[in-house]
């Protein structure tokens, strides 16, 4: 074997890796060139059988024919194996249209998302959250808000009465968010500046009125507060919640008992064209009711009306839900209909931030 | 309250146009509600006469008319069968849209005949729902003209929201003052002829009422009117008074109407000959007295009620309604006339009792003119006269008159202060004057007195809002409310976060948020263990919406049904609010609840919906507790879930003695209560029972990695049948100290090869050492003493 021909040896080992078409041929063909009785390691060993140089030389070329070899054997290797494996996804195929396990997804409540937005407006302005209970007694509810028994005001409350108590004393379901600002000021001092939403209930149930509805109250009392600041906190709010930059804002004079000068707010909006647009335009909308507070009910409060004095403003969340989110009807908020929640629903992983957008 | 653009004019002398005073109202406070002006559309319809009516060739039920529409004849196929040849009425010609029919008439012909107009009913107008006919009118109605103008239905009507501080816009004058001291004209002064006054008063007013009760009527102005003629009232009255929805009666009734609605004062007539006796006495009611008023329902009056009442009993409620009895009717000759002032508290009082809502107790209520009894009198009673005819008498009065007047002081400083808009002084004082009031200037102070008509005037705020509402809110400033800080702070506290961060946490689990009424109806607050009486609406709007709410879990699961009524299956919703126990502010509490209902999953290819249970819950309550901060693992589960609850599938977590949540499959029986079908399963959060976590700095403790593998080792235990495995955890986590960190049941076996009343849990228990590798020594001396203290503890023996 000592005449060996190297380059014979390698095309012929070569071709042979080529032509092995499966793992298996391809280590028949390993096994015969570099196993223990391979043509190449035979070759190997009958080197000791040549002298000097001739040795040297035939030995580079059989180490030469061994690292091609194993190179082959290795790129064939790799290259069966990717077949291989090529062939087993292509039995593994699936139809991808198909529809993915499937995951519920929730939705906020369009009342709480408003609320959230109202938030985070109001957090910018300084006020924080105020609360109060929804059974409520007559006096926070009117007398300390300056409406005493046979105001004519407390006939337009349609209010719910619970139950009189062994003294007779009955108490209400709150008609507005007010009360909060009475306990609010009972419980703090000035400066004060919150907010207090919530729900409310009066004793009308139709298209437009809902026995429980949502509202949000908001007291500022501090020194040298006007009705400047009013003016433009509320403006500031509207345009901010609406997303309008040049929404016109008017004031008109109203009259609430527990404020004196009042005011109702009204919005600018378009009703072009059959749809709502809140805007510049030639009609106007109702948002909100407000005013400085009355000196009587700062006197409820044990709060000098000589020496302070501020606002306050109460919304109704529904409305303005509806007037956002172009939300038609009032009474699909409380009926919870699942087709309803989806349709005007909010997902929870956005929420109404100043940095991250209000809408 | 409502009038018409031509009962205004008759009080304010404007050159302004309906439309510049429909702008301004509103800024005034008088909130425009609807403008309805059918001049426009009433325009093409004019008087006509049908001058010839001939049957119709071809149609038994048609006639052909010739028609003088002033300008002419026209030929008009009618087929009303009060069409006939003199008849005076109302002629559409071609061109003309015909609002009733919805329908532009063009030249037609009908049968054969052309016609080339119409002639109309009121339906067709839509000015009524009258259709028996074509309209017939007065044949002495001018023919050619406009109908709309002939008829009073060219005026337009306008509707305002008046606050209830505005009294005195309960009558057009009101309104006319406002826009007069606005500069939208001068407020005409009254006119009325001089009444001549013959013979005292066929009855005469007295005052029974106690010593300190005077107040309820403070002054009482009468007159009797002899030789009247209570016929119909003038057209120009009838046309106002039914263009603002008031019915016309007879003149008398008409009159006092009419009144009421111009000046805001209501009046009452008596028939005098009605009355029995010579006096009219004001006086509170006896006990049991009945009295039937003019709505022909009898009242039962009790000693509170202010009445007036002749020789024989109560006849009048005093500033509500008047009695049926002494009434005017169309034969009444002789008329008692009452102008009066009652107390205002009196009135609501009493119209509240009775349930009474009229136009005179609405005023009452609100408060008149406390003057107007004398002011008046005169201007009402030259109406009479000159519409019905006959003699007033001499007056008749009662009682000292209202105290009302009084001095406000105001320095005129006091509106910049509080609206931040500056009006000069001078300005202040016109519209002050200009609005009634009078004012001394005693410098720097003004002492301002209110007009008698301005009983809710009350202080210089009253004052301020007065000069403003007239100089115009939009002159107000807009100011930023001062900034305390450049970086705003969180608007709400810990407790407050919660239910934002709950709701989304919730949302995120797959559930939607449901906002539903917190009433429910009696027999359901009783079987979800609340409904105590004090939670009980007096006047609830139905008997469904009856009862303060004990648990969010009814209202759920009426959500959960209806949806499912209406087709939705495989429904999870959650709701925050409050549930109430008892009526002060502490009985009211939030809560968390949601219900998984159905499948965890619709219908689909891969198979992985299952039913939901109370493993769905209890995750969802356990999240929420986590959420807040409470640690999870440290909680006690026990079985006393309220009874709407699967007793066997449900539980509480508990951290020591409070209830932090409940959960589990919901109770068949409840279930069939709501008519719901399905697996369903619930919880309850109980969200003012979890404690808010300490205020901590925002400082982590350090993060305490090991650099040493942990060890798993898996146990497997056989435990009577009541052992839990909250008890077997703990016994493990003890015994394990402090190398054990988590223990997980993997599996739960009864059956073949346990003994009856035993299981197997099979626990999978993770060792991480601080220190150093654990030892094949060390492992095996915490697994001895985890089997001991299981042996100890909890009865339990390592399954062989």
């Amino acid at each position: 074997m000592a005449g060996a021909d190297p380059q014979a040896l390698q095309e012929a080992i070569l071709a042979a890796i080529e032509a092995a078409d499966t793992p298996d041929a391809l280590e028949i063909v390993r096994i015969g060139s570099l196993g223990k009785k391979g043509e190449l390691t035979t070759a190997m060993k009958s080197l000791g059988q040549l002298e000097g140089d001739a040795r040297r030389e035939m030995g580079q070329a059989l180490n030469a024919v061994k690292d091609a070899v194993t190179q082959a054997l290795e790129a064939r290797r790799s290259a069966l194996a990717m077949a291989e494996l090529n062939r087993r996804l292509a039995t593994e195929t699936v139809d991808v249209s198909l529809s993915q396990r499937p995951e519920t997804a929730g939705v906020i409540h369009p009342l709480s998302r408003t609320l959230d937005e109202i938030l985070a407006i109001f957090a910018e302005m300084g006020f924080t959250v105020a609360e109060g209970p929804d059974i409520e007694s007559d006096y926070y509810n009117f007398t300390a808000l300056n409406m005493p028994e046979d105001h004519p005001a407390r006939q337009e409350h349609d209010t719910f009465y619970m139950t009189p108590d062994a003294d007779g004393q009955r108490k209400v379901l709150r008609t507005h968010t007010s009360p909060v600002q009475v306990r609010t000021m009972e419980a703090t001092s000035p400066p004060i500046r919150i907010i207090a939403p919530g729900r409310t209930y009066r004793s009308d149930h139709d298209a437009t009125h809902s026995p429980m509805f949502h509202q949000c109250e908001g007291l500022v009392i501090g020194d040298g507060i006007t009705m400047a600041h009013l003016k433009g906190c509320l403006i500031e709010f509207c345009r901010a919640f609406f997303n309008v930059d040049d929404l016109p804002v008017r004031f008109r004079p109203s009259y609430f008992p527990f404020t004196e000068p009042s005011a109702e707010v009204d919005i600018g909006c378009s009703r072009d064209g059959g749809g709502l647009t809140i805007g510049a335009g030639a009609d106007w909308l109702e948002i909100l009711g407000c005013g400085m507070v009355n000196p009587r009910v700062l006197e409820y409060c044990n709060i000098d009306p000589n020496e302070h004095q501020g606002f306050a403003f109460g919304m109704g969340l529904e409305r303005l839900a509806m007037l956002k989110y172009g939300i038609p009807d009032l009474r699909p908020f409380y009926d919870s209909d699942l087709r309803w929640m989806r349709h005007y629903g909010f997902m929870p992983f956005d929420p109404p931030s100043v940095h991250l957008g209000l809408s | 309250m409502k009038f018409t653009w031509s009962w205004l004019n008759d009080h304010l002398d404007t050159d302004a146009d309906m439309s510049a005073i429909l702008d301004v109202l509103p800024m005034l406070g008088l909130e425009v509600e609807s403008v309805v002006d059918r001049s426009q559309a009433l325009a093409p319809f004019t008087i006509a006469r049908i001058v010839t009516a001939e049957p119709h060739p071809n149609a038994d039920s048609l006639r052909v008319c010739q028609v003088d529409n002033g300008d002419g004849m026209v030929e008009v196929v009618c087929g009303a069968p009060n069409a006939v040849a003199g008849l005076v009425g109302v002629f559409a010609p071609v061109g003309a849209y015909v609002p009733g029919i919805d329908l532009t008439l063009t030249e037609a012909e009908i049968r054969g005949v052309s016609s080339r107009g119409m002639m109309c009913s009121e339906r067709e107008m839509m000015i009524s729902d009258e259709h028996d006919g074509i309209i017939s009118l007065a044949t002495d109605a001018p023919i050619g003209s406009s109908y709309a103008a002939w008829a009073g239905l060219d005026d337009p009507v306008i509707e305002i929201a008046i606050t209830p501080n505005r009294a005195d816009c309960l009558g057009v004058r009101g309104i006319a003052r406002d826009l007069a001291a606005a500069g939208y004209g001068k407020l005409k002064p009254l006119k009325s002829e001089p009444v001549v006054a013959k013979g005292k008063s066929a009855i005469s007013w007295q005052l029974d009422l106690p010593s300190d009760q005077a107040y309820l009527c403070p002054r009482i102005v009468g007159r009797s009117f002899s030789g009247l003629s209570n016929g119909v009232s003038p057209k120009w009255m009838q046309q106002r008074l039914e263009a603002v929805g008031q019915r016309v009666i007879s003149a008398l009734v008409d009159i006092t109407n009419y009144i009421m609605l111009d000046l805001g004062r209501p009046l009452h007539a008596y028939d005098a000959d009605r009355v029995k006796g010579e006096t009219l006495t004001v006086r509170l009611a006896k006990s049991g007295e009945n009295m039937t008023a003019l709505n022909e329902k009898t009242y039962q009056l009790d000693d509170q009620m202010l009445v007036i009442a002749d020789a024989d009993g109560a006849d009048d409620l005093a500033g509500i309604m008047g009695g049926e009895r002494t009434g005017v009717t169309d034969d009444t000759t002789t008329m008692f006339l009452e102008i009066a002032i009652f107390d205002q508290v009196s009135v609501a009082m009493t119209g509240r009792k009775l349930n009474i809502h009229s136009d005179a107790r609405y005023r009452f209520e609100r408060g008149l003119d406390a003057t107007s009894p004398d002011t008046t009198i005169d201007y009402v009673s030259a109406m009479i006269c000159a519409i019905c005819g006959g003699t007033a008498s001499e007056l008749t009065a009662q009682g000292e008159g209202a105290d009302w007047q009084r001095q406000i002081g105001y320095r005129p400083e006091r509106c910049v202060d509080l609206t931040g808009v500056s009006v000069a002084a001078d300005k202040q004082k016109t519209i002050l004057e200009t609005l009634g009031f009078s004012i001394e200037d005693a410098n720097p102070m003004w002492h301002v007195a209110p007009p008698p008509w301005r009983g809710d005037i009350v202080g210089a705020a009253d004052l301020v809002e007065e000069i403003i509402r007239v100089s115009g809110y939009d002159a107000i400033p807009e100011l930023p409310l001062p900034r305390q800080r450049v970086v705003s702070q969180p608007a709400v506290n810990a407790e407050q976060k919660r239910p934002i961060m709950l709701r989304r946490l919730m949302a995120g689990r797959g559930m939607s948020e449901t906002v539903s009424f917190t009433f429910v109806d009696a027999a359901t607050a009783q079987r979800y263990g609340g409904g105590s009486s004090a939670l009980h609406l007096v006047n609830p709007i139905s008997t469904d919406l009856a009862v303060m709410r004990p648990s969010l879990i009814p209202v759920l699961m009426d959500v959960v049904a209806r949806n499912q009524a209406r087709g939705e299956s495989d429904i999870a919703v959650f709701e925050i609010g409050p549930i109430f126990v008892d009526d002060p502010p502490t009985g009211q509490h939030p809560v968390l609840a949601g219900i998984r209902h159905g499948m965890t999953a619709g219908r689909e290819w891969t198979g992985s919906a299952r039913p939901v249970d109370w493993l769905d819950v209890k995750a969802d309550a356990m999240a929420a507790l986590a959420a807040m901060g409470i640690k999870t693992e440290a909680l006690q589960t026990r079985t006393d879930a309220p009874e709407w609850y699967h007793p066997g599938q449900s539980g509480t977590l508990n951290q020591g003695k409070m209830v932090l949540a409940r959960f589990g499959t919901m109770h068949p029986a409840y279930m069939d209560a709501h008519d719901l079908k399905g697996p369903a399963a619930g919880f309850e959060v109980l969200l003012d029972a979890v404690p808010i976590p300490r205020q901590k700095s925002s400082q982590r403790a350090l993060a305490n990695l090991s650099p040493y593998q942990q060890v798993g080792r898996d146990f497997a235990f056989v435990l009577n049948q009541d052992v839990t495995s909250e008890k077997l955890i703990r016994a493990v986590r003890g015994a394990g100290k402090p190398l054990v960190t988590e223990v997980t049941v993997f599996d739960v076996y009864a059956g073949k090869g346990i003994a009856d009343g035993q299981k197997s849990v099979a626990l999978a228990v993770t060792l991480q050492p601080m220190k150093a590798t654990l030892t094949e020594a060390e492992i095996e001396a915490v697994s001895q003493a985890i089997i001991s203290a299981v042996e100890k503890h909890c009865g339990g023996v390592l399954r062989g």
